[in-house]
Formats: structure tokens, sequence, C-alpha cells
């Protein structure tokens, strides 16, 4: 016989493949409760969603660590299942039969939503930092940057030297972007026109958040996944190079 | 063989992975600029060859199907792992930054979906 503690350290163990399992059951649970509870209403994959970051949400209480239901010992796969090698991995296998003349067709607007898509969210979240009372420039920059997204915040905060409850500010503000547009996109996805390989690249672009944009478009229309993921990619890179350098500029310039 | 087509996938990240690492270098960043995106193209422009020696059969294509399948259920484990508590706990600022930029960026999806649709393409891309 086995005891409790003999089953978490199997579970420990075996963590890859204990996710397996337990994504399973909540996938399974997600379907039965869209079916049977919302009547198709609501698509299973975004009620797994919302479980997942619910839970989340309870295993940061429960350790206070930052990675969610993961940092519990039994769920510990789930930090390599949901890890960001495998998720690039299954993005890219997304593509595979991917309309390469849609792609062609929407290519430059997509490149041209990922720069306005950084602006956007940079200059909401500036204004909201200066709302709330903040006058300097290193730290409106930095928590605009977070705006964009939890890396862009912290990689602009400390190439400009902000203080470390700023970037703390920076990463939640884009954490809460990302969990927003996981949960919102299917909600939204009809009165913004989100059913076409077109706009699911300016979707991607401008949202730019590729956790958001993946749970976003997977609760929506798994279909329309590879068009958002290629211009999300580019999001966060075209946010580490704007943020701390020309939008930093504007932004001390604006301040004076 | 099935170990194929998930070798082809595993070629295009790494190769996409470096090209973005390189492409951040060149930007003077310490990021991977598109590198996810890089290895999407290399995949779809393989997979389009007309070619028949690159022809993957089959059993080789449902290698690579697997793990677009594989798609949601990461995704789910992705979603478990978030740090939802720092992102709610931070204080108003960062919940309103973040949301306003949301939807904000959700408001200009039809404005900007609106400028690459030519006329007469219009009708062929619903």
């Amino acid at each position: 016989m086995m005891d409790d503690s003999m089953w978490v350290e199997l579970l420990v163990d075996k963590g890859l493949v204990a996710a397996f399992l337990f994504v399973g059951l909540i996938t399974w649970l997600s379907y039965w409760l869209s079916k049977h509870v919302t009547r198709g209403y609501v698509h299973g994959s975004a009620i797994a969603i919302a479980i997942g970051l619910g839970l989340a949400y309870l295993g940061g209480l429960y350790t206070g660590g930052n990675k969610g239901l993961a940092d519990i010992a039994m769920f510990s796969g789930l930090a390599v299942l949901g890890g960001s090698m495998l998720r690039d991995f299954a993005i890219i296998a997304t593509a595979y039969g991917a309309d390469l003349t849609a792609i062609k067709k929407a290519g430059w607007v997509g490149a041209l939503s990922v720069v306005i898509g950084v602006v956007l969210s940079f200059v909401v979240g500036a204004l909201v930092a200066y709302a709330f009372g903040y006058r300097d420039a290193v730290a409106i920059t930095t928590i605009g940057a977070g705006a964009a997204t939890y890396i862009v915040g912290p990689v602009t905060g400390t190439a400009l030297g902000a203080s470390s409850e700023v970037i703390a500010l920076s990463i939640a503000a884009g954490l809460v972007k990302s969990i927003l547009v996981m949960i919102c996109t299917p909600w939204v996805a009809n009165s913004i026109g989100l059913n076409n390989p077109q706009s699911a690249m300016v979707y991607g672009g401008l949202m730019g958040t590729t956790s958001g944009v993946a749970g976003g478009l997977a609760a929506t229309d798994p279909k329309l996944v590879p068009y958002g993921a290629m211009t999300a990619t580019f999001y966060t890179g075209v946010g580490c190079l704007l943020a701390p350098s020309l939008l930093f500029l504007i932004v001390r310039t604006v301040i004076g | 063989m099935i170990v194929y087509g998930v070798a082809l996938l595993s070629f295009c990240m790494l190769l996409g992975t470096y090209a973005g690492n390189l492409l951040g270098g060149l930007l003077g960043l310490e990021a991977n600029v598109g590198g996810v995106g890089i290895a999407m193209l290399l995949l779809i422009l393989l997979s389009n060859l007309s070619s028949k020696k690159f022809r993957l059969n089959a059993v080789s294509e449902s290698g690579i199907y697997f793990w677009s399948a594989m798609y949601i259920p990461i995704v789910v484990a992705m979603a478990a792992k978030q740090n939802v508590l720092a992102a709610l706990s931070s204080g108003w600022l960062a919940v309103v930054a973040g949301a306003l930029a949301v939807a904000v960026s959700f408001a200009a999806i039809p404005l900007i979906s609106r400028l690459g649709v030519d006329d007469n393409t219009d009708s062929e891309t619903q």
C-alpha cells in the first residue's frame, strides 16, 4: 500500500506525465461543463483556461510563489508542460498547413499592427502611471512598457535604472493584460471581427502578449492560432527596442 | 516515420530561435526577436515546397499534427502556472493599466484590419 507522501513523491518524480493526466482531467471537466451547464455557449477550451487561471490564483495563495499551481510540488510538472519551450514547439506546429497567401496578403498590416500595438499599450500605461501620481520619466516609461508585456516592462526598467517597486508594478500590469486577453478574447471576437487570418494577424500584433494571444485564440478558434501567434512573437522584441530608447526620450521631453 | 515530422518541427524551432537571437543581437537587444514567428514561416515554406523529394508522407505529418493538437492542453497548463495572484494583488495601478491597454488594443483591431483589406479581396478573406 502506498501512503499519501509516496503518491506525492511519485507525482513529483514523474512530473510531466502527471501534468498530462491533470490537464486531461481539467479538459474533460471543462468540456462537460461547456456542454451541460452552459449548453455549448461557452467553449470548453475557454473554461479549461479559466479553470487553469483560477487554480493558479489558489496555488499562489497557498504557496506564495510566482508559478501559480506549479509551485505545489505534486503539480510541478505543469511548469514543464506549460513552459515556454513546449508552448513554442506547439505554436510552431500549428503553422503546419497554414495558408501562405493569407499571410503574404496581411504581412504588412501585421507588421504595422505590431508597432501600433506597442505604442498604443505604452501610451495607455504611461497615462495611467501619470494619473496615479508618477512624475518621473523613468517610472512612467517602465510602467508604460509593462502595459506592453510583462517582459518589456522589466527589460526597460532595468535598462533605465527604475526602482524595484516600479519594475514589480510593470510586471503586474503586463500580467493583468495577458490574463485579460486570455479571458476576454472569445467574448469580444465577434464584435471586433476576429474571424479570419487577416484580423487574427492584426490581433496578435496589437495584443502582443504571447501567452495571452495563445490562450485567447485557443478559446476562440484554434484555426486562427498560427496567424495571431506569428505576429505576437515580434511584439516583445519591438517593445524592448522602442520603450527604453525612442519612447523614453519622448516621455522625458513631454514631462520636462 | 513519425519522428521525421517531429524532427522537422525541431529543426524549424532551433533555426528560428537562432535567427531570432541573431536579429535581437543586431538590434542591440539581449532578447529574441521573432524567433517563433521565423520558425513558423520556415515550417510553412517547407511544407509548401512542391518538390517531391521533400514531401512528408501522412505518417510523418502526424508527428507535427500531434504537437499541433497538444497546443490547447499546453495552453491550459500554461494558464495554471501564471502568477495570477501577483497580477491581482499589486494594486489598482497595475489592474487599470493592464485593463485599459487591452480595451484600447481590442478597439483598434477593426480599424487596422480594415487598412489591409483591398476592396476586391474583401469577400475572399471571409
